[in-house]
């Protein structure tokens, strides 16, 4: 949609008369505007509702997530009011909706904001602002933040992740392979005793981590200081069982900031390496453990729980691409980022995009993946994606395949519910990965040859002889609810 | 007892051939090879002995194995592992780092519990090698 009229009402005295006039013609529409290398963009799709026309609506946006109220006020002129609005400059139609289709039509909407609007190293403020009063928003059915790019002036106010990938591998004293770890399971009911014989089984067995779920925090069944102290008894147990440094990420999630930092300071004292959060807890909390961290040497892992309420609609919410960035920005070490294979929501392209906003130093445009932006990370360290929820050793290739190694694997019950017990779980898994790995280097072509390569060290390797027997045929094969719109086009070979 | 650091320690000792294959794999992503030993395998020894500087300019595999067996050949009883290091920016780091040769008897850890304050324990893990000095353990 090439419109180029500009709609915007550039006498002052008819543009700031009392009075309502749409939002295009208060300047939040400009189809000429060329984003500045300082402006945060960002992409929304937008479902107008009737009778709304698309410039319009993704003007409403605009003013609704800057400076706009829904009527003309004087006092803008006491501002560099042009400076302050955003500016919707693109108006692009969704590939397969509208007219024809079985979707009703669909906008994306690009809209740039001046970095003046936002607080330096602030993602309270920042989401206050894009998702703040403009999603309830009357003239839109519905609203999604797709994608953002944050400019590099603006990332630099940002601390990002405490450890980082390669300080975590540095202090684990573990390369070449992803990492592998398990959620202690049941998630609820067990005392600390007996949940942390789960964590020592499955440390001893082969794993590098385990841990508490995203609802384990201080109930009757277990208060979070008998927790600590059982975990850390599996902890160092393993480690010297195996002679290689080992984890559990104990949950610091509670009611108040206060009771926070006193679990985080408990878990530091028994010689923790990593602690735990819960993306419930607010931009705020984690930007403050994430310091936390910084000034303790600890490991900062994060549980997305709660982002399917918003994430996982393709019409209405925030893509999860973009609370990954906010993430990475606000200093989290970990993030569970998908599986595409396993038990919950994720289309492979789409996950694989959000591994990329974890990793990379710069994400190139991507839109199979539903990367919408070049970003520069300007050398924010990177985060470590978790891949957790209804995996097992038997799909190891395609995880390697799809993830590569800077990842962690959570096999829960992939390990807790092995036929012949925890620690040959860990073992199988162990074992699965690392032949992997080394098939992998030989040159070997995993995904075709996968199936034959775990065979092969299911051959000396009992326990994953048992994993690939019993779960040899357990896949969730259902259809994502959040896939790209934008499918590869083929180009003609030469 | 069998120590797992490494990337491959779950796996059957590798071969000098599987070896050979997985430096040629490092060299292949632009990583440069080291060889390093030790007798004192304690999880967080971070500065095991390097058998010379790491490899920048060796781009040839089979060179890098006579450095391995070299290394093996001086130090039987000691172990030793391959680290492939990338200087990438943002990475500077090793990428990959493997055992290749282990003491013939690996007695394993001591795990010291001094009971603390409340129900705290404060844990040290103490290779049993340990007490004897460098180059006398194994």
């Amino acid at each position: 949609m090439n419109r180029t009229e500009s709609t915007q009402i550039t006498d002052a005295k008819k543009r700031y008369a009392a009075g309502v006039l749409k939002y295009k013609q208060m300047g939040y529409w400009q189809p000429d505007y060329e984003p500045k290398d300082t402006d945060v963009i960002c992409v929304f799709r937008i479902t107008p509702q009737e009778g709304v026309d698309a410039d319009e609506a993704a003007a409403a946006v605009a003013g609704e997530s800057s400076t706009a109220t829904w009527t003309v006020v004087w006092t803008d002129r006491l501002t560099a009011c042009d400076t302050y609005r955003a500016k919707a400059y693109r108006v692009d139609p969704v590939p397969n909706t509208g007219a024809g289709t079985q979707t009703e039509q669909q906008y994306f909407a690009y809209i740039a904001y001046d970095y003046v609007l936002f607080e330096e190293g602030s993602i309270a403020n920042m989401t206050a602002s894009l998702i703040g009063n403009v999603f309830g928003f009357k003239p839109l059915k519905a609203l999604r933040l797709e994608d953002i790019r944050v400019p590099v002036a603006y990332i630099k106010t940002f601390k990002g992740p405490a450890t980082g990938i390669i300080v975590e591998r540095e202090r684990l004293d573990k390369y070449g392979r992803p990492l592998l770890g398990a959620t202690v399971k049941p998630k609820l009911g067990l005392s600390g005793r007996n949940y942390g014989r789960v964590v020592y089984e499955a440390l001893t067995g082969g794993l590098d981590f385990t841990k508490d779920d995203e609802n384990i925090n201080s109930q009757p069944f277990m208060h979070w200081r008998d927790r600590f102290l059982f975990c850390m008894e599996a902890v160092n147990k393993a480690q010297a069982s195996s002679g290689e440094v080992k984890g559990h990420y104990l949950n610091v999630t509670a009611g108040t900031m206060e009771d926070m930092y006193e679990r985080a300071e408990l878990a530091k004292e028994l010689g923790s390496n990593i602690v735990m959060i819960d993306l419930i807890v607010g931009w705020t909390t984690i930007q403050s453990m994430s310091n936390w961290a910084r000034k303790n040497d600890m490991i900062l892992h994060l549980h997305r729980a709660g982002h399917g309420t918003y994430t996982r609609q393709k019409t209405h919410g925030i893509s999860f691409r973009v609370i990954a960035k906010w993430l990475r920005l606000a200093g989290v070490d970990h993030m569970h980022a998908g599986t595409a294979v396993g038990k919950l929501e994720g289309d492979p392209a789409t996950v694989q995009g959000y591994y990329n906003v974890c990793r990379e130093a710069y994400n190139k445009q991507d839109l199979p993946r539903g990367i919408f932006f070049d970003q520069d990370w300007a050398d924010l360290r990177a985060v470590m994606p978790v891949a957790s929820g209804g995996i097992h050793a038997g799909q190891m290739h395609q995880l390697l395949d799809l993830f590569g190694d800077e990842v962690v694997l959570q096999f829960g019950g992939g390990t807790i519910g092995h036929p012949a017990g925890i620690q040959a779980g860990a073992t199988a898994n162990r074992v699965a990965l690392e032949a992997m790995v080394k098939a992998r280097n030989e040159g070997r072509h995993i995904i075709e040859e996968g199936p034959e390569i775990l065979a092969a060290a299911a051959r000396w390797c009992t326990p994953l002889q048992q994993a690939l027997d019993i779960w040899k045929d357990v896949t969730f094969n259902y259809a994502s609810t959040d896939t790209s719109d934008f499918v590869p086009t083929a180009t003609a070979s030469a | 007892m069998r120590i797992t650091q490494g990337t491959f320690s779950f796996l059957p000792e590798l071969t000098d051939k599987e070896i050979q294959a997985q430096i040629q794999y490092a060299l292949n992503q632009g990583w440069s090879c080291s060889v390093e030993y030790t007798d004192d395998p304690h999880p967080r020894n971070s500065y095991w002995e390097m058998f010379g500087h790491p490899m920048f300019d060796l781009k040839d595999a089979a060179g890098i194995m006579m450095e391995v067996n070299n290394c093996r050949k001086t130090f039987p009883n000691h172990y030793v592992k391959i680290n492939a290091f990338d200087s990438t920016r943002a990475i500077e780091s090793i990428r990959l780092s493997f055992i290749v040769n282990r003491p013939k008897d690996e007695p394993g850890y001591k795990l010291v519990r001094q009971e603390a304050g409340g129900r705290t324990v404060r844990y040290t893990t103490v290779p049993y090698s340990a007490d004897k000095p460098a180059g006398k353990r194994y």
